[in-house]
């Protein structure tokens, strides 16, 4: 395999990975839960590569992954004091352990590449370098982690999917019928720190967030049914990657920061095209209820006055207008579209209601 | 099932946040096959009741049995539903699929929903009339169409012993009626079922056991014997306003067995 394509395939990995547990943190709305973590796990780090001085232990991973899991632990303990509310306490507990962090590894550890630069931005272009045997198959260590990452994510979802949605939903139910909502929340909050780990390395602590935001937040407005947003969260999620990969070779720049900036791109694509839930849906739905609401006050005026002395003058085109205190232009493209939808039929100058329009009449007024 | 045992016994119970005690040495006693409702002022501790019962908030003292055993214990034999605003309406997942929750309990960790628990969960729908709402996601449902939802999921859940908290809030007259129609099928089929409800007005119509609750339990049993005005004014103190002789609003028919005279509320705290 070509280093470029393992590149890619790592970004792919990195992205799958992440958007998984957003899905549920998105849902959760705790959505800044992920940016906390991604950013005090760099604690967890330094302090375990003090203590092991191995950047590539697995204790190292383990220990950073528990400072996620702490962060979460200091946060709702913080916020149950019920003196600090929940967003304030993420913004007093993640800037402390994080500064601490970048003290320490300016202080400590600034010889090693553990700096500040690959902090924040990871080395997705390095990894290639760094190669691990396992099995006797030659690969990355990154897509080693990376892979394990999520397979560990799809079999925790996979395992707890039907808790996991029951406590997302209402954690009450979920807590009557014996089901802890608690221990669920832990589960996802070290798998979403473990994740955190794994994806640091590949394009550092900022970019994680909008790894495991962004693709949950553009499929939540694609589907209304939990499996596809799960599912589509990932394709989404693995194809910005790749963008972004292709984004970044072409422009010659940082290769997660062209990934997150095309997660953004992608985001920006379904909020306006959506077919549901897009802008665009969303101005044509209403644009198009204008009209229905207009055809139906048509047909309830036409009706009302069907049969009465006053029906002659209140149905004629000319002076439709002025009852309904409509434009002429609007008279025009209303009668248009009740013609169209054999609501009405031209009788000269006046209009009279076909069958069609009479039950739509009927049944707009009595609902 | 053992009749000489209360469907719910609490006894002594006490809940406090922080210092404040929200629930005080409350002791209620339903009977099996009862239709109760929790009534009292905003504040009067009616959702905590029912959520110390179901072991949702921790209780300062007290204890709970369900059916002679603690609810722990009985989980299976018990039904929940939440008030309407508790969840989010917006989550992504049919009505269907919240109906199937219910069945969860019974299924336990790990084991996924299957055909059998579709099939229940439809002819719940039906009972609750919304079988043709079955694929719809929950976001298009009016809030009394929401409620009904909830409803059926309780229904799924095939319990002994149900806890409703405000099954009525934002619905109307005739999804109320609707839906106190499937409690009265419950209580009819021997289940207990106890409801926090606001309207006053309705109670003697509706139910045929109650608990006026204003941190302290002022009274509890049939509504004959407990909803009278003396203890409606205990339970409201100054917060209720009985219509004097002058008023030229109707009284309603007090129920026959109603011994203490009408208890004509207006305004009652919704």
């Amino acid at each position: 395999m070509s280093p470029q394509l393992e590149i890619q395939l790592i970004a792919m990995l990195v992205a799958a990975a992440c958007a998984l547990p957003g899905v549920f943190l998105v849902l959760r709305r705790t959505a800044m839960v992920s940016d906390a973590i991604s950013h005090t796990i760099l604690f967890g780090i330094v302090i375990g590569f003090l203590v092991v001085r191995d950047l590539a232990s697995p204790w190292l991973m383990a220990g950073a992954t528990l400072t996620g899991v702490l962060t979460v632990w200091l946060v709702e303990l913080l916020t149950r004091t019920r003196r600090v509310h929940e967003d304030a306490a993420i913004g007093l507990v993640f800037p402390l352990l994080f500064s601490l962090a970048v003290i320490m590894i300016s202080r400590f550890a600034g010889n090693v590449h553990l700096d500040n630069d690959a902090v924040l931005l990871g080395e997705i272009g390095f990894a290639p370098f760094d190669r691990l045997v396992l099995l006797g198959v030659d690969l990355p260590r990154a897509m080693w982690v990376m892979g394990g990452i999520l397979a560990a994510n799809l079999l925790f979802i996979g395992v707890c999917y039907k808790e996991l949605k029951l406590s997302t939903f209402d954690a009450g139910l979920a807590t009557a019928l014996g089901f802890s909502p608690a221990l669920l929340h832990y589960g996802l909050m070290t798998l979403v720190s473990l994740t955190a780990v794994g994806a640091f390395d590949a394009v550092g602590a900022i970019l994680v967030v909008a790894l495991m935001i962004g693709p949950p937040a553009a499929a939540y407005l694609l589907t209304d049914r939990l499996a596809r947003m799960v599912g589509l969260s990932v394709a989404i999620g693995a194809l910005s990657a790749l963008a972004g990969y292709w984004l970044a070779r072409t422009l010659d720049t940082t290769i997660a920061g062209a990934m997150a900036t095309m997660i953004g791109v992608s985001f920006a694509l379904v909020f306006v095209f959506a077919p549901q839930r897009g802008m665009i849906a969303l101005l044509r739905r209403r644009a198009g209820q204008r009209w229905i609401v207009a055809q139906q006050m048509l047909a309830a005026h036409l009706l009302q006055h069907e049969g009465t002395p006053a029906a002659e003058d209140e149905s004629r085109l000319s002076t439709l207008g002025e009852h309904l205190r409509w434009s002429p232009g609007f008279v025009v493209g209303v009668v248009r579209r009740a013609e169209a939808g054999d609501l009405v039929r031209r009788d000269g100058d006046a209009l009279r209601l076909t069958a069609r329009g009479r039950a739509l009449a009927v049944a707009a007024m009595t609902r | 099932m053992d009749r000489s045992t209360a469907a719910i016994d609490v006894t002594d119970l006490t809940v406090a946040y922080h210092d404040t005690p929200v629930l005080w040495d409350v002791d209620v006693r339903v009977p099996h096959g009862v239709l109760m409702a929790i009534v009292g002022p905003n504040g009067a501790g009616k959702t905590t009741l029912i959520k110390a019962i179901l072991g949702l908030v921790r209780p300062a003292a007290g204890q709970t049995l369900i059916d002679g055993a603690p609810y722990a214990q009985q989980r299976q034999r018990v039904g929940y539903v939440p008030q309407r605003g508790s969840v989010d309406w917006d989550f992504p997942t049919s009505v269907l699929d919240v109906v199937m929750m219910g069945r969860y309990g019974q299924l336990g960790w790990f084991r996924r929903p299957g055909k059998r628990e579709r099939e229940l969960a439809l002819a719940a729908l039906e009972t609750v009339q919304l079988q043709q709402y079955a694929d719809r996601q929950i976001s298009q449902l009016s809030g009394g169409q929401q409620q009904r939802v909830f409803l059926a999921r309780a229904l799924v859940q095939d319990a002994q012993v149900y806890f409703m908290d405000e099954p009525f809030a934002g619905v109307d007259a005739v999804t109320e009626r609707a839906i106190i129609g499937v409690l009265q099928g419950l209580r009819a089929a021997g289940k207990t079922v106890v409801v926090v409800h606001h309207d006053l007005q309705t109670v003697p119509e509706y139910f045929d056991w109650v608990t006026l609750l204003n941190v302290r339990v002022i009274a509890c049993g049939p509504v004959a014997e407990a909803f009278t005005d003396e203890h409606l004014r205990r339970a409201y103190g100054g917060r209720i306003a009985f219509l004097g002789g002058g008023s030229g609003e109707p009284h309603p028919a007090p129920p026959a067995e109603h011994d203490a005279g009408p208890a004509v509320i207006v305004g009652t705290p919704r």
